[in-house]
């Protein structure tokens, strides 16, 4: 019996509607229980407690990850930690190496991450980098917008089989959600073309991104998966985007039911702008806020902007080809068989460039313009905004108008002139911030054990030394980033592994999928699946899949699917 | 005053001697001085575990000199990121010497390795012999080169001098390897001896200047004229040169000066003038 007590501190837990009263946490073997007798105790008198970060966007592992890693040694040179007793050395500044990201994570007492870009073709590289990476939980969503199969079943409109076939590929990658990036795009790319906006057909396919999308939703709901779709819309990081976010956003209305969120539109900070060309751009936050507060079908996160050197990298080869152009910097692109396509570029947002500063503030618009924090979470899309070790300071923007108005007195004259940021006056509260950065992110992954502190919610609880009672968290915005940088302790299932923004110890931990159990098995898809195979892949068919306990720490999530697949 | 270092004994293993700077030696007693840590290897040592102290350190950077005496050449990054004062070394020297130096002056009577100046922002740097690769270069991967200051190599100097430098000046009064003035954006390169192939590649603007032979020209540059002579930082010197302008597969505009007496093989070009 490993039992925990966590004494007299302020207690956030949104989900229990818990709103910073003086309670004690009890925790026995991992899980939080309702009382222990005996064993250790942490006094938490004058700090706060929630429950451990949740991350539900971050590039931590994987091909593409790896191929930035080695693409840019300068990242490394001036960001190295040692070797301690207890952790191994490690180095990357916006992309650090698996061990290093693990306990930066924990440091600032987040606990479970989510790597939300794995071609199935490279699922097993992921999955022995997310073994590596320890002290957090994990999971990976598989792209599938692209996907041959996905889209010729979906041309078809054969859901079932297209349902069986992400079933499969649940199983075969070990993956957790349904991810589209610039759905058809990605396979336009592959003859050096895109779609212009979700009605334009992919070329060879003779399919819409508005199909795709609304197939996938339509499968997602068919499976009855954890979390909902996970989209990367057409047209990211291109002025006027907008359009294609809120059509996005609107092609899949019908399809919601009972207010349940069904799409999660992942870093809209990139897909809110507004303008002509470069030179007219601006922000479009208040018009996808709008649109979020009258709708309660979908959710979004940030993707906010952190000025720094930092590293680009998403599946969507299109815009990274776009960025290379602007930048002039090395880059990657990559063509992944008939799956997906990747791409990497070196980035810096400069405070003085009006775009950079602008998307800035769109990122802070976006989550201070939609009323609901259960809609919109805090992410940088790692490290495509910004490396994740900036949360502390995004939280204290968010918290503390003083903080933001600091930041702006530096930016950009016409950004600072024309942006709608500074007529804002909200300032999240304690209470709201534990739901963008957990509650909210743990909600909507569907992981049930996570993101809250009630009984038999898995102990991962951070404790940061902020006391709200006497410190006025707006008017001191270091405080509040400096307690978050470095959590006062991070409990990872009911051990301590943090203590005062150091490893005390190393734990690894699991990896999350989603393992499809259906009533019946009447949809035989796999012999037409190794037809396939032998015919476009690179791979076989057996070497594709990644098989049981490929990794240590897996845990499979077993999910029963509405249908007879 | 001075502050005399001298080297006790051969090293085998490289020493990491970063403190070794008048920054960090300003205001400080010999004592505090030699119990710097220093790493050799994988191991840390103390300053005054290898080198003997003499002489006193001045007050602020710019009143530090310090001479170094010994064959210095498994240690690296003297001077690192030092602002002001002097460093004078006799004996060889190890890499990254006067790495991100920002001003104040280094000067070696002996050679030095590879990544003399790498990424320095000013300051002069000056070495009485040769000097290996990557002079004034920024760390791998990296855009950022010099960015100011002046190196002067008395002797020859290795491959890919000056890459990504974009102000500053460079000269080489020796030979150099390939890739002379990779990358460069801005600034000037003067070679007084020849150069190897591949001088200027993916050049975007700044001169460079090669006195001596070329072993062979880019395709990607193209002839704009013959100068009778070319002006670096003032001088002027006075002798025929061949102006191309490159790197053409960059779009680039920059300016590479080639001796014409000394380059025969490179006459054809004359012909593209008329």
């Amino acid at each position: 019996m490993n039992e925990l007590l966590i004494k007299n501190g302020f207690v956030y837990d949104p989900l229990n509607r818990i709103n910073g009263e003086i309670i004690d946490i009890a925790i026995c073997d991992g899980k939080i229980v309702k009382e222990v007798k005996n064993g250790k105790s942490i006094d938490a008198s004058g700090m706060v407690v929630m429950p451990g970060g949740v991350d539900i966007h971050s590039h931590i592992a994987g091909a593409k990850v790896n191929a930035a890693r080695l693409l840019r040694p300068e990242d490394h040179y001036k960001d190295v930690e040692p070797k301690t007793a207890l952790t191994r050395s490690g180095v990357g500044y916006s992309i650090p190496s698996t061990f290093t990201t693990g306990y930066r994570y924990a440091r600032m007492g987040w606990t479970t991450v989510m790597e939300p870009a794995m071609p199935p073709l490279k699922a097993k590289h992921t999955h022995e980098e997310l073994n590596d990476t320890p002290m957090v939980d994990k999971g990976a969503y598989p792209l599938l917008g692209n996907n041959w199969f996905v889209l010729e079943y979906l041309r078809a409109k054969m859901y079932d089989e297209c349902a069986a076939f992400v079933a499969w590929m649940m199983n075969a990658t070990k993956g957790y959600a349904i991810k589209l990036v610039n759905p058809g795009g990605l396979e336009a790319w592959g003859f050096g073309r895109n779609v212009r906006d979700i009605d334009d057909p992919v070329p060879n396919f003779d399919i819409t991104p508005r199909e795709i999308i609304q197939g996938l939703c339509k499968v997602n709901q068919l499976l009855n998966l954890p979390h909902t779709i996970h989209v990367h819309i057409n047209n990211l990081g291109k002025p006027g985007n907008y359009v294609t976010t809120l059509e996005t956003m609107k092609c899949v209305e019908n399809l919601a039911s009972d207010n349940k969120p069904i799409m999660h539109l992942t870093h809209c900070q990139f897909s809110a702008f507004a303008g002509e060309d470069w030179r007219t751009f601006k922000s479009a936050s208040d018009e996808i806020a709008e649109y979020v507060n009258s709708h309660s079908h979908v959710t979004l996160d940030m993707g906010q902007i952190i000025f720094t050197h930092t590293t680009t990298m998403t599946a969507d080869g299109p815009f990274q080809f776009t960025l290379y152009q602007i930048t002039g910097n090395k880059w990657v692109n990559n063509d992944v068989e008939t799956e997906t396509s990747s791409g990497i570029v070196p980035f810096q947002y400069k405070r003085k460039n009006y775009v950079h500063a602008t998307q800035w503030t769109i990122g802070l618009e976006l989550a201070l313009q939609i009323k609901d924090p259960w809609k919109i979470f805090l992410t940088t899309d790692h490290p495509n905004a910004g490396p994740f070790t900036a949360y502390p300071k995004i939280i204290a923007w968010l918290m503390s108008r003083k903080a933001r108005e600091e930041v702006m007195k530096k930016i950009n004259k016409k950004t600072r002139r024309k942006a709608l940021l500074s007529t804002i006056d909200r300032e999240y509260s304690l209470y709201e911030i534990v739901i963008s950065t957990r509650a909210g992110q743990a909600k909507s992954l569907g992981l049930k054990n996570k993101g809250h502190l009630g009984v038999g919610a898995d102990a991962d609880i951070s404790i940061y030394d902020l006391n709200p009672n006497e410190t006025n968290l707006a008017d001191n915005p270091k405080t509040i980033a400096h307690a978050f940088k470095n959590a006062a302790y991070t409990i990872k299932d009911g051990e301590i592994v943090v203590k005062d923004g150091e490893v005390v110890k190393p734990v690894s931990g699991r990896t999350y999928w989603v393992n499809m159990k259906a009533e019946s098995n009447t949809l035989e898809i796999e012999p037409e699946l190794k037809r396939a195979f032998e015919r476009y892949y690179t791979v076989k068919y057996e070497n594709y899949l990644v098989p049981q306990n490929f990794s240590d720490h897996q845990t499979p999530l077993t999910v029963k699917a509405k249908i007879k697949l | 005053m001075i502050l005399r270092l001298r080297l006790k004994e051969e090293l085998r293993v490289p020493v990491d001697a970063e403190p070794i700077s008048p920054d960090v030696f300003a205001g400080k007693s010999l004592e505090e001085i030699g119990a710097l840590p220093l790493w050799r290897g994988n191991r840390k040592i103390l300053l005054r575990d290898i080198f003997e102290l003499n002489g006193a350190s001045g007050k602020v950077a710019g009143e530090v000199v310090i001479q170094i005496d010994g064959n210095l050449c498994k240690v690296n990054r003297i001077g690192s990121a030092m602002t002001d004062g002097e460093i004078a070394i006799s004996g060889d020297v190890g890499m990254h010497l006067g790495i991100e130096m920002k001003g104040g002056k280094i000067t070696v009577k002996g050679n030095a390795s590879s990544w003399v100046g790498s990424s320095m922002t000013g300051g002069t740097l000056e070495v009485s012999q040769d000097v290996g690769d990557y002079i004034g270069a920024p760390y791998r991967g990296s855009t950022k080169g010099m960015r100011g200051g002046t190196i002067i190599v008395h002797g020859n100097a290795g491959t890919e001098v000056g890459r990504y430098m974009k102000k500053g000046f460079i000269r080489v009064d020796g030979d150099v390897g390939q890739f002379v003035g990779i990358h460069l954006k801005k600034g000037t390169l003067l070679v007084g001896g020849n150069a190897d192939s591949r001088a200027g590649a993916f050049m975007t603007g700044g001169k460079l200047i090669i006195c001596g032979h070329l072993e062979s020209l880019l395709p990607t540059f193209s002839i704009d004229g013959v100068k009778s002579k070319a002006k670096v930082e003032g001088e002027i010197i006075k002798e025929p040169f061949y102006l191309f302008i490159g790197d053409l597969a960059e779009n680039g505009r920059g300016k590479l000066y080639v001796s014409k007496s000394k380059n025969r093989h490179l006459g054809n070009h004359e012909k593209l003038l008329q």
